[in-house]
């Protein structure tokens, strides 16, 4: 069908013309590669702006309405954007999610590349073998883990007390030390695709450069920093940007572990649209927060591009 | 002969400790999955003892017994077919979208790429509450296994990674296949295909695991527990009743062992496509 319609598309303008930027391609070519193309993209585009443009543009939407539980009562401007100023949950959620942000990001790229450093010369069983249990928080599932999770953190079952003599210390209750577990459990299940990605940058590095600068008295470290370093960058920036959108985005822990408390000691900003739209049933503002959440993630991903491209 | 030592020498000392930090690390990282697997096999008495037990003593079944007077194999089903029904739709729209992206000169392929890789980086979540309602009010498929299969689909990700994969054909096969009388679907299915399996097979593995651990669609979407998935229901059944750790762990051994077995049996493939798709950048 896509070939039918092209041909026939090719065949009612035979014209040429060499002023197209596609440089060597007559304009009925670049018709055609057009048309099929478009037949190639058209499945796949129908799902992608039915259910990610367009519920895009309604969240900007209801974001300047007032929405509550009866539908959209209004248009609200900007109030629910100038809400967020003064939400003191909002500023909370804000603070913890940098945190997440500012400490999964840096720890996740380290250790991972750390890991991988250690592993990717090694045979192919063992080298398997510890990307596959690096990996395994990852296959294990969010929910399966976070409910181990809970268990192992159990004020009197839990092991954790049992073992470090702590009974009755609620790790999870305590404005303290919930935000740092949640952070750990994000750690182990955010390394495995770092790691199986380092192993093959690594892989990658051309020897000879190594070898010669060994040749020429180069130590470990400097033939990592000057030779292996610069190779693996476009691999460190794409870790550090899924490392960043993963964790903006972990969910799963804090609904099943915390709910964002105690006192709002682990809400983040992305729970704040759950509780919002669900509990609270103020979809508006939650599609607000949305709507910011999207604007942080985007700039904190064309910070490290920025950051990644004047490195070199 | 310093030199040497500084190449080698020191080297030895490092990777002592260097190996048995991994040790440690993979006790660590191995040790939730022993949990589970233990203490889905642990008796009331040893899941609330107060002290540690490292080792059901005496293994029981009565935490799966207990599972399946709920609707469990239902919920195993609802997920399995969510995760497959996901993985066959974006592996078939995703390699079709990626050839056309990475081997077609065409209006607008700058845009769109563009576009792509924008809405990647945007949070699912966020389109989730204006996603809710589309299926109710246009699709009326709220509370159905489709209501989470379909968004998964229009995710961007998997063509991204096919037109990564795509753009290592060479024109020229493409060129003598057109020559050869090939229509542009016959290219697709006898040259292009055969040529991208491994980034189809890399896609798959990846659609299937993420769509199984994608809790906050499946929360979100199903609420009648008739569709609960297996992982949404060990959630809920966590916040019902919070103290049954044993009932817990049974469900999260059942939910998360087939999915391992899988990952296991393909990880070869799987860690090649996915370093190959993304490295290329």
């Amino acid at each position: 069908m896509a070939h039918t319609s092209a041909a026939a598309a090719a065949g009612h303008k035979p014209k040429k013309s060499k002023q197209s930027p596609h440089s060597g391609m007559s304009k009925a070519l670049i018709r055609r590669e057009t048309i099929s193309a478009y037949c190639f993209l058209l499945p796949s585009l129908l799902f992608f702006v039915t259910f990610v443009v367009v519920p895009m543009f309604i969240c900007v939407f209801y974001s300047f309405t007032e929405y509550g539980l009866g539908g959209v009562k209004g248009f609200a401007g900007l109030d629910n954007y100038l809400k967020l100023f003064q939400d003191p949950i909002f500023h909370r959620g804000f603070l913890n999610t940098v945190l997440i942000v500012a400490v999964a990001v840096p720890t996740v790229t380290a250790f991972s590349l750390w890991v991988s450093s250690a592993i990717y010369k090694m045979h192919a069983i063992p080298r398997s073998f510890f990307r596959c249990v690096f990996y395994l928080p990852v296959v294990t599932g969010s929910v399966a883990i976070t409910v181990v999770w809970k268990w192992i953190l159990d004020p009197y079952n839990g092991i954790l007390n049992q073992v470090a003599g702590t009974t009755g210390f609620d790790w999870l209750g305590n404005q303290r030390t919930a935000i740092w577990f949640i952070i750990l459990i994000l750690f182990t299940t955010s390394i495995g695709q770092p790691i199986v990605l380092y192993v093959a940058a690594l892989g990658n590095v051309d020897q000879s450069l190594v070898e010669a600068a060994q040749v020429d008295g180069a130590t470990k470290l400097q033939v990592f920093w000057k030779i292996k370093w610069p190779q693996i960058m476009p691999t460190t920036l794409y870790v550090m940007v899924i490392t960043t959108i993963n964790s903006f985005q972990c969910f799963a822990l804090i609904q099943l572990l915390t709910k964002g408390g105690p006192l709002n000691s682990t809400m983040t900003i992305m729970y704040q649209v759950y509780d919002t739209a669900y509990r609270l049933n103020d979809l508006g503002y939650a599609c607000a927060i949305g709507v910011v959440l999207a604007i942080i993630i985007a700039i904190f991903s064309a910070i490290q591009f920025k950051l990644a491209k004047t490195d070199d | 002969m310093t030199k040497t030592r500084d190449l080698t020498g020191t080297s030895k000392g490092y990777r002592m400790l260097s190996v048995s930090i991994l040790v440690v690390l993979v006790l660590f990282f191995l040790f939730p999955l022993y949990w589970i697997i233990t203490g889905s096999f642990k008796d009331r008495i040893e899941i609330t003892a107060r002290q540690p037990i490292w080792f059901p003593l005496s293994p029981t079944v009565e935490n799966y017994t207990k599972l399946f007077d709920n609707p469990a194999f239902l919920w195993l089903f609802n997920i399995i077919f969510i995760s497959f029904a996901a993985m066959v739709l974006t592996c078939i729209t995703a390699s079709l979208a990626g050839y056309a992206l990475g081997k077609k000169r065409f209006i607008g392929r700058g845009v769109l790429f563009t576009i792509i890789i924008c809405a990647m980086a945007l949070p699912k979540q966020v389109i989730v509450i204006p996603l809710a309602q589309e299926m109710t009010l246009f699709f009326h498929l709220n509370d159905t296994l489709w209501a989470v299969i379909l968004p998964t689909v229009g995710w961007p990700f998997g063509v991204f990674l096919m037109k990564q994969f795509s753009e290592n054909i060479p024109s020229e096969i493409l060129e003598a296949a057109r020559v050869d009388g090939a229509g542009e679907l016959r290219t697709f299915t006898s040259v292009v295909f055969p040529m991208i399996k491994p980034g189809i097979g890399a896609l798959a593995i990846f659609t299937f695991v993420n769509t199984w651990n994608d809790y906050f669609l499946q929360l979100v979407m199903l609420t009648s527990d008739t569709k609960w998935t297996l992982p949404l229901a060990i959630a809920n059944m966590q916040g019902e009743m919070s103290t049954d750790y044993g009932l817990i762990m049974a469900g999260a051994a059942l939910a998360s062992v087939p999915i391992i077995t899988v990952f296991v049996a393909f990880q070869k493939y799987f860690t090649q496509g996915i370093a190959m798709g993304a490295v290329k950048g």
